[in-house]
């Protein structure tokens, strides 16, 4: 394959080098229009069922987006006059925090109690400089016995107690926003911390969340690319010896990946904690096609041609392998497109944008400025080729081992993927390094979990939530929840309307149960709300024709299966309970169960899509049948032998694994097309099967071996992120590159002599 | 002729007042508020018909309906009787208050259900009155020891000139940290009031619409329209009806005739 158009460059080098700065600066423009997003919703496509049914439940009651604030006292027990008040001043201190509509905490919980006709309502501590010992017996005794606050927001044993702000965000600029709500928080809790030296504070919540998505980017953007362009320089230096090749590679790589940036700002894209490190995945990538270009110039330098010939010489050896390479590559990243989340399909583009921009740079651009700059033969490294050769003999002298072997252990592995259960816990994807999941993990063994599920339950007509049949089945459910083993808190308006029912009456225990008229349900909540102060109403738990109520659920930190399970119990319960009644689950830990699954379903349908595409480009290439199904050997392995052992290593599959086997499809196609054209070339050229290998092992094995050091080296430095979705998707995809050289280098060769060999079969 | 150079004068005036001490604002706001309640002072009793339509940031509304009767009081707050007609299940529940400039408000809730009064003891106001954007210290009478004043500038607004002042309340249970407020310098209505909560975030906005005159002196807005900023929901408070020289007497605003009121 030959192209006049891309010799043509090599004959008019400043023309050349005009048009693409050129474009390069067209494209890289557009980096100023990108921007960030630390969000958790960057997950969830518009029409996603769950996003939709939470967005809902958003509508009827008020938001749940919250920031929850844990203190923590040394001497385990916030009932002290110091921690009380420490708590009554963080509480106000709370409502100040940008976009806070509510703040709930043991301080501020509204208190109702009788007095003859009287009915009080008061926080349950409003002026802390009153408090003495009997009044803090009397505040521990009310909180302690008080549905809506224990284990919510004090737990059973009085040791930690939390402030729940939730707040209501324009949504202009999430991300700042979000950071405005951190920031502020962050500082007030630094403040406490001074002034009531011995307390500690953790902050958790869906803003904590989100705050930590967008800290794990930046510290993805501050850390993994310096450290990846580092380690593409000392390997560059190492394999190429040639200061100026190294340069040179060097600037394909920073050119492509800021126009891949660009055009994505073009395109509207927007960085998130999966796109940010598309430039770590792109210098990776982009890698392979400027070492290639360079070792053949190198070689035809060293066989004595001049520089000119030599960069024409390997723009004729490469242009196919290259273009190749490069398609197949971008059709793996574009099967995230069918991905359900939209950051992954935004990585898929920008990432596959990026390898075909690498391509036709690494063509026209890279001999350009080889021809441009001296460029040095470089030091032949005849020891790499000499244990390439030994290694030929071998995989020839042990072919009738390694094929049934082999198959043996990619069967195994195959048995192995069973392991692997889908499982996306938005708290698993931090680190258990990370503050956030530290966080977490603390509240989890000390108060209750961050995982919510709210329900809505809906009697379809305006005030029915007074009813006594329809406060039955709600508080029905609400025991039924909170009996549930995975549940540890249920808030419920319920328990509000039996508390005021004994309060209407003199505060007599017996009367500690649902009222008899919906008359009186009405009366008591009438009464009840006209005495609440602002942001402490009912409005997050009726809806606004009360004709439904939320009830929400606080679970232990589950995995997805057992949250959509639980979901799943829910629902059946009340359909088959109260039928007549609607009821929704809803929940941001809801959304991210169900996406993974999702996820999944919608990856394996397109899987065998890919393949089909990307083993007809193989067919089409190679102009062999035979060959191009022989490739489906070494593309399919991999991908199967990596994830059954990563059932014995992790066995969870979240979102970014589900995109790993396509996506690391079209990389590893790279080393069959490479191995097969050369061991093709070879068989055109009359040798046998035998020969042949030999001759593909000699001519590109060295390059297979480096280029998939560097891929995996590249992949391997996202195992460095404090954020799952990238160090798993990184470690996987480094392990699936490493295994397919070994396939290459060990299967492949062994099912090229038993299904290519016409002497053979003569013999069978 | 005459009128735009009114209007150029008092822009001029407004103008120099801005520039001068903040103390001459606050004369200049107590002094406006004060024309305000004298105003609307010796309208006797009233009594009026209410529709309050609620609406959620989705648009979905539903309908409160009450009547409320009113009585002037020379020398205190007002005090005012509030009886629920829709939904349905509070329908009799009478609201007694009785509002003072400087003590807390008495409030009283009869409840039919339970045949009985109960006294709501608390100083809380600032919640949402029956679900709605309006709070109750939003729809208390007007009382000039309620606030501290202060004039900010005069501003266009519902095509007449309006004095902007703001208002902080002096009760430290309000849900605002100030309110700013609009009055028409011809009769000295609200046209506008904006509220501010506790950080000083724009939380709501009260437009009143559709002013009438009555007994030839006293302005009433037929239509309130209070909308929350922060949550996307709006509350319309709308004046079905309203008479004035009932022939109520004082001792119809007794906690004992609560449970005769209908």
């Amino acid at each position: 394959m030959t192209s006049p158009g891309l010799h043509r460059c090599l004959r008019h080098p400043w023309w050349a080098l005009f048009f693409s700065l050129l474009l390069i600066a067209l494209c890289s423009i557009g980096m100023g229009k990108l921007y960030f997003r630390g969000d958790y919703r960057i997950f969830f496509s518009p029409q996603n069922p769950q996003l939709l049914a939470f967005e809902q439940m958003q509508y009827d009651f008020n938001k749940s987006d919250n920031l929850l604030i844990a203190v923590v006292p040394q001497d385990g027990n916030v009932f002290t006059a110091d921690t009380l008040t420490l708590l009554q001043q963080l509480t106000e201190a709370a409502w100040l925090t940008p976009y806070a509509i509510r703040v709930d905490s043991v301080t501020n919980y509204q208190h109702t109690e009788a007095d003859n006709d009287d009915l009080l309502v008061a926080d349950l501590l409003y002026d802390p400089a009153s408090l003495t010992p009997d009044s803090i017996a009397r505040i521990k005794q009310i909180a302690l016995q008080e549905p809506a606050l224990v284990n919510r927001l004090v737990s059973a044993s009085g040791a930690v107690a939390a402030i729940n702000i939730t707040v209501q965000l324009p949504e202009k600029d999430q991300n700042k926003e979000v950071q405005d709500v951190w920031q502020y928080m962050r500082q007030q809790t630094d403040d406490f911390a001074t002034r009531y030296p011995g307390v500690e504070f953790h902050l958790t919540g869906v803003i904590a969340m989100n705050h930590a998505f967008a800290s794990e980017a930046e510290n993805d953007a501050k850390n993994l690319v310096p450290l990846m362009l580092l380690g593409i320089l000392v390997m560059l230096a190492w394999l190429l010896r040639s200061v100026t090749a190294s340069f040179a590679t060097l600037v394909i790589i920073i050119v492509s990946v800021t126009s891949a940036l660009g055009l994505a700002g073009w395109a509207g894209i927007f960085l998130s904690t999966a796109t940010i490190n598309v430039p770590t995945i792109l210098m990776t990538l982009a890698v392979a096609d400027s070492v290639h270009i360079i070792a053949s110039a190198q070689f035809a330098l060293r066989r004595g041609d001049t520089k000119l010939n030599a960069l024409h010489y390997s723009i004729s050896r490469n242009l196919k392998p290259v273009l190749i390479t490069s398609i197949t590559t971008a059709i793996g990243f574009l099967t995230l497109n069918f991905s359900e989340v939209p950051i992954l399909r935004d990585l898929g583009n920008m990432t596959a944008a990026g390898v075909m921009l690498a391509c036709l740079y690494s063509l026209v651009l890279l001999p350009v400025l080889l021809l441009l700059l001296p460029l040095k033969a470089g030091k032949a490294t005849a020891d790499t080729h000499g244990a390439m050769d030994w290694l030929a003999d071998t995989v020839i002298r042990y072919q009738r081992l390694l094929l049934p072997g082999l198959s043996i252990f990619i069967l195994l592995c195959t048995a192995l993927i069973s392991l692997n259960k889908v499982n996306d816990e938005a708290i698993k994807y931090f680190a258990e390094s990370t503050e956030f999941r530290q966080s977490n993990d603390f509240l989890e063994q000390n108060l209750s979990g961050f995982t919510l599920m709210d329900f809505s339950v809906n009697a379809g007509q305006s005030n029915a939530v007074n009813q006594p049949e329809f406060l039955a089945a709600v508080d029905d459910f609400s025991q039924w929840l909170l009996a549930q083993p995975e549940v540890t808190h249920v808030n419920t308006v319920t328990d509000v309307i039996k508390r005021l029912n004994k309060n209407m009456h003199g505060d007599n225990q017996a009367f500690y149960r649902l009222p008899d008229s919906s008359e009186q349900a009405a009366q008591f909540l009438l009464m009840y709300e006209m005495s609440l102060p602002f942001g402490l109403d009912l409005n997050n738990q009726l809806n606004i024709d009360k004709s439904a109520t939320r009830i929400s659920a606080t679970l232990r930190n589950l995995g997805s299966k057992e949250l959509t399970g639980l979901e799943a119990r829910a629902l059946q319960y009340m359909a088959e309970q109260y039928p007549h009644y609607k009821v929704t689950a809803a929940s941001a830990a809801l959304m991210f169960a169900h996406i993974g699954e999702r996820n999944m379903a919608s990856m394996l349908k397109t899987l065998p899509l890919a393949l089909v595409l990307i083993s007809l480009l193989l067919i089409f290439s190679l102009q062999s049948w035979r060959l191009g199904l022989l490739s489906m050997v070494p593309n399919i392995a991999p991908a199967l032998v990596g994830f059954g052992l990563w059932g014995l290593i992790s066995g969870e599959i979240n979102l970014a694994l589900s995109v790993v086997a396509g996506m690391s499809l079209g990389i590893i196609v790279d080393d069959t097309v490479h191995f097969l054209s050369k061991y093709q070339h070879a068989r055109q050229e009359g040798r046998d099967a035998e020969a042949a290998v030999r001759y593909a092992f000699h001519s590109v094995g060295r390059a297979l071996w480096i280029t998939t050091l560097v891929l995996v080296a590249g992949f391997g430095v996202l195992m460095f992120s404090g954020f799952r979705l990238n160090s798993d998707m990184g470690m996987l995809t480094a392990l699936i590159i490493f295994i397919a050289l070994l396939i290459d280098f060990l299967l492949l060769p062994a099912c090229l002599l038993r299904f290519d060999n016409p002497r053979e079969k003569h013999h069978v | 002729m005459y009128k735009p150079l009114c209007r150029t004068t008092v822009l001029l005036c407004g103008l120099l007042l801005a520039a001068a001490a903040p103390a001459d604002d606050v004369a200049k706001g107590l002094q406006i508020a004060q024309e305000q309640k004298a105003r609307d002072t010796g309208w006797g009793d009233s009594e009026s018909e209410l529709i309050m339509v609620l609406r959620n940031a989705a648009g979905q509304q539903t309908e409160r309906r009450m009547r409320t009767l009113a009585f002037e009081m020379p020398d205190d707050g007002d005090k005012a009787l509030t009886i629920f007609d829709e939904p349905r299940d509070v329908r009799g529940s009478a609201f007694l208050t009785h509002s003072h400039p400087t003590a807390e408000d008495d409030q009283w809730l009869y409840l039919p259900s339970l045949r009985r009064t109960r006294r709501i003891a608390t100083r809380n106001k600032s919640g949402p009155f029956m679900a709605s954007e309006f709070a109750y210290e939003d729809m208390t009478s007007f009382e000039l020891e309620k606030f501290a004043f202060r004039y900010l500038r005069d501003e266009n607004c519902n095509d007449q000139l309006c004095f902007v002042l703001e208002q902080t309340p002096t009760d430290s249970f309000s849900g605002y940290s100030t309110t700013h407020v609009w009055l028409d310098q011809q009769h000295y209505r609200v046209q506008k009031v904006d509220y501010y909560d506790r950080k000083n975030s724009l939380l709501k906005t009260l437009t009143m619409h559709d002013y009438q005159q009555y007994l030839d002196k006293y302005w009433r807005p037929h239509k309130m329209t209070m909308h929350n900023h922060q949550t996307g929901k709006s509350t319309d408070l709308l004046l079905q009806s309203i008479r004035f020289g009932t022939g109520r007497t004082e001792a119809d605003f007794d906690v004992n005739a609560l449970e005769r009121a209908r």
